[in-house]
């Protein structure tokens, strides 16, 4: 029988410590849906995710309210649209992108993921149309997220996807100026990206998975941290245990949430995704945590080994817990999501180089950040290409989502509202890099990608 | 389907007494009970079977809030599932 202090802890985990599962995304294959006609396939796409996810909202709100677990989001990725859309004679993908829109406010979703294109190689006809109408897709669009993935590390890093992915930033953001750039909030750039990650903005239904499935993402630093106050001045052996412990705890929570989405929708389990997911709420910070570990303002020395101990801990606590573990699984460290991220950046201990640094050890990647809204393509582009360069020879995935805001510059503040938070605007050093990006072509896979 | 009810609040008379009349009303069998009082708080969890019940859980969720309310206390009801899976391997 249970103990009056389990069943105390699990609701105090929740109720004081902000433990919630992030996200149910139902991953939907569009793979049957292509047609010459782009009105036709617009309308397939629209018919095959409504029918698809029609009960994902309600039965997220009843097992929300038959556990007692928030559940923040219900979400849909689909397949890459760059690959079921290049059989539409159309130059634009703007017309699939409302039609996703429309589909998503439909259903109740926040957001639906998938507007993307794999290029880590080359690119092909619809892959460029597609990365072509980005900017005016997500500008278009108010739930749409896009994603492009520009290398891996089986194929290097497809310089001339990089290059063009600059541009895409800073249009992105000249079309969403009025709304602070949102727009660039909503696309991210990968390396080695994953095919059954539920986080958004990054998520998109890959081409290896099945018809559907159900992928979740699970959150928690609040409850981390607030296991952390219990060892207080303990050795790094201790820290790591009590991340494990709770860790455990976490994806339980995460893997039932899972089962009985899976069955209650009569779809597929997919994964359970370890991440911790900080929000811009109070205590819910990943910063905090390093914090709490020792650090007087995340970005100190020391940020990056607190990091990667605190990313190890809670795999190896959440991979007994799960049935399948995937997506992306490790710390995130936007910024913007993040109210221990700002107030480092505020205070000026963490800056763009140093994140650069923890994202060797941690997922995801420069993550909500915004920078200037003067700063080049090219520079944008050089990032992309540091940050994908960390993905590929780690063999891990890497990430950006910069958000160069147009007329802002560094000092001043950007509030983009709800999870997506506010963000000081971060220096970026101002070398140019110009003739790097200009080169193009593949930097070529890595020693490490010959392992057969 | 099993189910644990949390109690929390300032004590008074006839907490017990009220929770318990309200889940016998639409029987739901108390299967265990546990009670303490901390710094004048009282904390107390029920496990009750409701495979019988008379009303849904949404339904019995609200009608036992309003009990709550009723008496100054905090109830909440949840499928045990979501304890069993964190505390038991």
């Amino acid at each position: 029988m249970l103990r009056i202090n389990e069943i105390f802890e699990t609701n105090r985990m929740i109720e004081e410590n902000k433990l919630d599962v992030r996200t149910i995304t139902m991953g939907i294959s569009l793979r049957g849906c292509g047609d010459p006609d782009i009105k036709v396939f617009c309308k397939n796409i629209y018919d095959k995710i409504t029918q698809t996810a029609k009960n994902l909202v309600r039965v997220g709100e009843d097992i929300e309210a038959e556990f007692g677990i928030p559940i923040i989001n219900k979400r849909v990725s689909v397949t890459p649209i760059a690959v079921v859309a290049e059989s539409c004679r159309a130059d634009s993908y703007v017309p699939v992108a409302e039609a996703m829109d429309k589909a998503a406010q439909e259903l109740g979703v926040n957001f639906i993921g998938g507007f993307t294109a794999l290029v880590d190689k080359h690119e092909t006809e619809g892959d460029i149309i597609l990365i072509n109408s980005i900017p005016e897709a997500l500008a278009r669009t108010v739930r749409v997220c896009s994603s492009v993935n520009i290398g891996t590390t089986k194929s290097g890093i497809n310089m001339d996807a990089v290059r063009r992915m600059g541009v895409v930033v800073k249009r992105t953001a000249e079309l969403t100026a009025a709304q602070d750039a949102i727009g660039c909030a909503k696309l991210v750039i990968f390396c080695n990206a994953v095919q059954d990650n539920p986080f958004m903005a990054g998520a998109f239904h890959g081409v290896g998975e099945g018809a559907s499935a159900i992928n979740v993402g699970v959150s928690g630093p609040g409850v981390v941290k607030h296991a952390l106050e219990s060892v207080r001045g303990q050795s790094f052996d201790i820290v790591a245990e009590t991340i494990k412990r709770t860790a455990f705890k976490i994806t339980r929570v995460g893997q039932l949430v899972a089962q009985e989405a899976s069955k209650r929708l009569g779809v597929k389990m997919g994964i359970i995704d370890l991440s911790l997911a900080p929000t811009p709420a109070i205590g819910d910070s990943v910063a905090h945590i390093l914090e709490e570990m020792g650090i007087e303002s995340c970005g100190a020395p020391g940020t990056t080994a607190a990091l990667a101990l605190l990313n190890d801990a809670v795999k190896k606590g959440g991979l007994m817990a799960a049935e399948h573990v995937g997506g992306l699984s490790g710390a995130f460290i936007p910024i913007s999501e993040d109210a221990g991220m700002i107030a480092a950046v505020e205070r000026g201990s963490l800056t763009l180089e140093k994140l650069e640094a923890m994202t060797c050890v941690c997922s995801v990647g420069l993550d909500m950040i915004a920078v200037p809204g003067d700063t080049s393509a090219s520079t944008l582009s050089a990032i992309i290409a540091d940050e994908a360069a960390i993905g590929m020879i780690n063999n891990k995935t890497t990430a950006v989502r910069l958000i160069p805001v147009p007329d802002k510059k560094v000092g001043d503040n950007v509030r983009f509202g709800g999870l997506l938070g506010h963000c000081p605007i971060m220096a970026v050093n101002s070398f140019k890099s110009d003739d790097f990006i200009a080169r193009g072509g593949r930097i070529p896979a890595p020693l490490r990608s010959l392992t057969n | 389907m099993k189910i644990v009810v949390t109690i929390v609040g300032q004590d008074r008379v006839g907490i017990v007494a009220k929770v318990s009349t309200a889940l016998a009303d639409v029987n739901v069998n108390v299967l265990d009970i546990n009670q303490n009082i901390m710094h004048g708080f009282f904390n107390m969890v029920m496990i009750a079977d409701m495979g019988a019940a008379t009303l849904s859980l949404k339904d019995l969720q609200q009608k036992l809030s309003d009990v709550g309310k009723s008496i100054g206390v905090d109830i909440k009801i949840q499928s045990e599932d979501i304890f069993n899976i964190m505390h038991r391997i």
